[in-house]
């Protein structure tokens, strides 16, 4: 299990090789990009933010219970902060399991529980100069 | 007692920093934390029950604080 905020670029190869094993006859990787559009405006940058200790806390958490739930082999997230630029990787997520089925089950999972519970922030920066925090989603509290 | 409240992405914008050191009274909860920070010149345009985390870990807003301790306000996140 491999947990991480950076702020280099994303190496997903390095990704895939850190979750897979002989046993493994499957690894699905899943990468989040940044679009050059949202709700109707053009994008030409991201800056993402995180509360650094709590977010890697808070990956290793779902990767542990996603390790639990399914039969994976291993899972490895890893998501950037900083400035993007459209078509950078800002999150790649790869899990080896045995089976096919398990290891999409499990990447749809840590995205989507990434994305509502790891206290990670991002502002779109627009092609005609004004800027924006994206409106999110308010975590679970007392977890 | 005195706690550290930390900010982050918009709500550092609000608060106009990324940390203060409140001193509140002993037995002190997360909403007497709030209501103390939005207390602060400007500082009403925090939220009055921001999603909060203690040392590191999502809390109710009635949690008990202790001395030293870290609490972020934390805005919908956005990750991914």
């Amino acid at each position: 299990m491999y947990c991480a905020v950076t702020r280099d670029p994303i190496d997903a190869t390095a990704l895939l090789a850190r979750v897979r094993h002989d046993s493994d006859g499957a690894i699905v990787l899943f990468s989040g990009v940044v679009r050059d559009h949202a709700e109707g405006r053009a994008v030409s940058r991201l800056t993402y933010e995180a509360y650094e200790a709590m977010a890697v806390a808070g990956l290793e958490r779902i990767c542990e219970q996603v390790r639990e739930e399914f039969e994976i082999g291993d899972v490895a997230v890893v998501h950037r902060i900083g400035e993007l630029n459209v078509g950078e990787a800002s999150v790649a997520i790869a899990v080896a399991a045995p089976h096919r089925e398990a290891a999409y089950a499990a990447s749809r999972q840590v995205i989507e529980r990434l994305k509502k519970e790891v206290p990670i922030w991002k502002r779109e920066r627009y092609t005609d100069g004004d800027e924006a925090w994206l409106e999110g989603t308010v975590p679970p509290s007392g977890m | 007692m005195r706690v550290t409240a930390v900010f982050f992405a918009v709500y550092r914008e609000l608060a106009g920093a990324e940390a203060l050191e409140v001193e509140l009274v002993p037995g002190a909860t997360v909403r007497q934390l709030v209501e103390t920070l939005r207390a602060r010149p400007g500082g009403d345009k925090l939220p009055d029950s921001p999603a909060v985390a203690v040392n590191q870990e999502y809390a109710p807003l009635d949690t008990v604080l202790s001395e030293g301790d870290e609490v972020a306000l934390i805005p919908p996140v956005a990750g991914g």
